[in-house]
């Protein structure tokens, strides 16, 4: 009951948002939520450290982008088409990298971003340094015209509630539970008869194909598509959001996204501060707030409600949160 | 395959391949040394390299220390700085899964490199060259300085190994790499090792970025640039393994080198796929000593 | 619980006094209030099931595991609070369980590894002398040493240092009678040589060979102390410990 009227309260205000904040920021952030929550999935829930993400985000944005230009193929579909290159290419890295694991796996993963990135910077159908400009949005199921901001950001929404949707569902799935299994434990795993590096690979590629959606959008709501979107800063970007947010948190990436963007923004004019605030966080989250906003809050949420209930801990509520505190 | 290029340009290619390979192994020396002890990926390590590139030319601009002096402090300097970051930084999360010590030293390059640009711009600064002049071989004119830091880094590769292979500290730090729980129940104070060992990893970078400030120019975003390849480097060599560094760095060097002769295109991409070649061949890296997690 | 052990008149010193010692892996508490000495000289088994606490409390007392309560006391020194080299420093050797040689140095570099701390430690010739084959193997790589070798090349690392008390972790784990044998020899005269041995064992009967007094522990608790004679006597109350 309490979940439905949360859930209420949110929808009512994303249905308004638009109308008292800018859209195309609003969509900036669900364009990254959605792309967080990708990470969030591999990192957070599966335990596989990939520092290249930015090469599905990216390639996605291009794929969309390319097929918004050269066919006449209606916007969703050409975002899903970003999606399924995204997941093919996280099909073919996730193949050739499932046996890697922690550091190993943390660096082949940015090896072959490189190696996307400089094809990106190379290949003409990009524009390289240029990127690709002026990517037309064209009507949604082929008749609904699209090109007004406010009316493409309830698209957007739209998208990113499923997305969201599907990332709670596989979360919560029996094979969420296996995937959290193989993330904390993997040879027992293994011993119990399943294949980790297969689960892996899928969890590799649906991460990969939602952060293709996100990156399909992103080329969208811009209507352009830049080397940016694949390099490695916007890699670590997201890490940053997934690490702000709460790392294996439902909820956490939708919050470090939206932090970081807004920060981004208010900080666009001051040039090298945004960088600069970007590191500033995320040592104080891990020096200070390890488990990340949503991470915190449900701890203090938790010690709060022992000492209402009086429950018999061990020691103070203070000496809980301290023990509870790795 | 060599009609029509000329010596020149080859040789000349061949040059510029080894001066990077000369930066990419002392870079990856550095970052395989901490990695081999303290299992944390220094991330920080662009941002030393170019720290260290930086206090040459504030030594020269502001102190009238030239080249030389720079050589020997800029890197005391930085190995200092870096110390400083391992007892109050990386030392606390050691415990933790490193995954958080990487971050760390991500967050600080974030920091470092956001304030340099911020001090100095994006482009780059001059800093003169202290060996001018070259000679000319006939098949092609080689500069001094070159060859100096060609020269340079092969030692400094050889004298770092030998001092990890040959000498009791580097039993020390070898022994400590497989079990550090146990070499301090021989009384080795093990933690002081781990920061000073950390203070030589930056120390190398930085002493790096001095012999570049003459030929790369000083910019803050030197080391980022650079860093990617290195980390390619240390994978392919194999994480823990000095040696490896060290040889991988010079040889790919070399081949990005010659790829810019024979096919410019793929340059900046062969080392990539040198890389997902190697591994599928040699997973554990080609010189692997230790398996890392 | 009091045995004669405890009720004749103290004729060594305690060199260690180990009182109401508690220790935790993270959040679980593993080590009870243990209580026990050892005196300068002799050799103090524990001995118990597995997973009694045996490692863990060698692992306590080297700081190895740093979450204690109580008080570990070495000749006036208290070790909680102390890092782990620094209590080595005081004089306290420890060969772990796993042995621990180093893959990456050669033999001579893992037995000359540990840095002398003070006096009283064997001199190189002594060493060889009492561990032949490591002088035969000098230049080979640690680990390719037999099982029996690397427990030698473990326990002779250690008497270089000088170590006044040396702590072995199942010192005759997985080893071949005849090895068991020469490893027990060995200890004999290291006793003989003055130094304090605390000995975990499960391996009773050679616990027996070598002791002068056992410490029984159970679930992270001293359940019993008895001396070597006391042991021989009543070998049904230690079986019951056992379980055997």
């Amino acid at each position: 009951m309490q979940r439905v009227l949360f859930l209420t309260i949110v929808a009512a205000f994303a249905i308004a948002a638009p109308f008292f904040f800018y859209s195309v920021t609003l969509m900036t952030i669900m364009c990254f939520v959605v792309f967080a929550c990708s990470f969030n999935l591999l990192l957070g829930y599966t335990g596989l450290l990939c520092f290249g993400h930015a090469m599905f985000f990216g390639g996605a944005a291009y794929v969309t982008g390319y097929v918004l230009q050269s066919t006449p193929l209606s916007t969703e579909l050409a975002i899903l088409a970003g999606g399924a290159a995204a997941g093919l290419l996280g099909a073919v890295i996730g193949y050739l990298t499932m046996k890697r694991q922690g550091i190993q796996f943390a660096m082949i993963t940015l090896a072959f971003s490189q190696f996307i990135y400089f094809i990106f910077l190379q290949a003409p159908f990009t524009g390289g340094e240029d990127g690709m400009q002026a990517i037309p949005r064209n009507d949604l199921f082929g008749v609904i015209d699209i090109s007004s901001n406010l009316t493409f950001y309830y698209v957007v929404l739209a998208i990113t509630a499923l997305c969201v949707f599907i990332y709670y569902r596989v979360v919560h799935s029996p094979y969420g539970e296996v995937l959290k299994a193989v993330r904390d434990n993997q040879p027992r795993v293994e011993s119990l008869g399943f294949d980790p590096e297969k689960i892996k690979l899928v969890a590799f590629i649906i991460s990969a194909a939602m952060a293709g959606i996100a990156g399909g959008m992103k080329a969208t709501v811009y209507q352009f598509a830049t080397l940016t979107d694949a390099s490695w800063p916007v890699s670590g970007e997201v890490i940053l959001m997934t690490l702000l947010g709460g790392l294996g948190t439902l909820t956490g990436p939708v919050f470090g996204a939206a932090i970081i963007i807004l920060l981004n923004d208010y900080l666009a004019g001051f040039g090298e501060w945004a960088l600069i605030s970007q590191g500033v966080i995320l040592l104080v989250v891990i020096v200070f707030f390890r488990r990340g906003f949503v991470g915190e809050l449900s701890a203090l949420k938790r010690s709060f409600l022992r000492r209402k209930t009086g429950s018999a801990g061990s020691g103070t509520p203070a000496a809980e949160a301290i023990k509870a505190r790795s | 395959m060599f009609e029509g290029i000329s010596t020149q340009l080859l040789f000349g290619q061949l040059l510029l391949g080894l001066i990077n390979g000369s930066f990419y192994a002392m870079l990856s020396m550095g970052l395989a040394i901490i990695f081999g002890l303290m299992n944390v990926v220094n991330f920080t390590h662009g941002a030393q390299y170019m720290l260290g590139a930086f206090v040459a030319w504030l030594l020269l601009n502001h102190l009238g220390l030239g080249y030389w002096y720079s050589l020997i402090l800029a890197p005391i300097v930085v190995a200092g700085f870096g110390m400083v970051m391992e007892r109050l930084l990386l030392r606390p999360l050691q415990n933790l899964d490193h995954l958080y010590g990487l971050l760390a030293t991500y967050a600080v390059a974030l920091i470092v490199e956001g304030l340099a640009r911020y001090q100095y711009g994006s482009t780059g600064l001059p800093y003169e060259n202290p060996i001018s002049g070259g000679v000319n071989l006939g098949f092609m004119f080689l500069p001094y300085y070159r060859l100096w830091v060609v020269v340079f880094s092969i030692v400094t590769c050889i004298v770092t190994w030998l001092l990890i292979e040959h000498t009791k500290l580097g039993a020390y730090l070898r022994a400590a790499n497989e079990n550090p729980r146990i070499v301090e129940t021989f009384g080795i104070n093990v933690p002081k090792m781990m920061t000073l060992t950390y203070g030589f990893g930056v120390g190398l970078a930085a002493l790096s970025g001095v012999l570049a400030a003459p030929i790369y120019q000083v910019s803050p975003s030197m080391g980022s640039s650079l860093m990617i390849v290195v980390f390619a480097v240390v994978v392919i060599g194999g994480m823990g393994s000095i040696m490896g560094a060290a040889v991988t760095g010079y040889m790919l060097g070399i081949i990005e080198g010659l790829t810019k002769v024979i096919y410019p295109e793929a340059a900046s991409v062969v080392i990539f796929l040198f890389m997902i070649v190697a591994l599928y061949l040699r997973p554990a890296g080609m010189f692997a000593s230790k398996e890392s997690v | 619980m009091n045995s004669l052990a405890e009720a004749r008149p103290v004729a060594a010193q305690a060199m260690l006094k180990v009182k109401s010692l508690s220790a935790w892996y993270a959040e679980s508490k593993v080590l009870h209030g243990m209580t026990f000495d050892v005196r300068e000289g002799e050799l103090l088994t524990l001995i118990g099931r597995n997973g009694a606490g045996k490692t863990t409390t060698l692992r306590s007392i080297m700081g190895i595991v740093r979450k204690r309560t109580g008080s570990i006391n070495f000749s006036g020194q208290e070790l909680i609070g102390k890092r782990t080299f620094e209590i080595a420093r005081l004089g306290i050797g420890y060969c772990p369980e796993e042995r621990a040689i180093f893959s990456s140095l050669s033999v001579r570099e893992n037995l000359f590894l540990p840095p002398v701390l003070r006096e009283g430690g064997l001199s190189d010739e002594a060493l060889y002398a009492t561990f032949p084959n490591l002088k035969a193997r000098a230049g080979s790589q640690g680990t390719k040493l037999s099982g029996g070798e690397q427990q030698m090349l473990a326990i002779a690392r250690i008497l270089r240092t000088g170590s006044r008390l040396v702590l072995l972790d199942e010192p005759s784990e997985g080893l071949a009678p005849v090895v068991v044998k020469e490893i027990g020899e060995i200890i004999h005269g290291l006793k003989a040589q003055g130094f304090t041995i605390v000995l975990v064992e499960q391996n009773l009967r050679f616990a027996r060979q070598v002791a002068d007094r056992h410490v029984v522990v159970e679930n992270g608790k001293v359940v019993d102390i008895l001396t070597n004679e006391e042991l021989s006597a009543d070998m049904g109350r230690i079986k019951t410990y056992l379980g055997v």
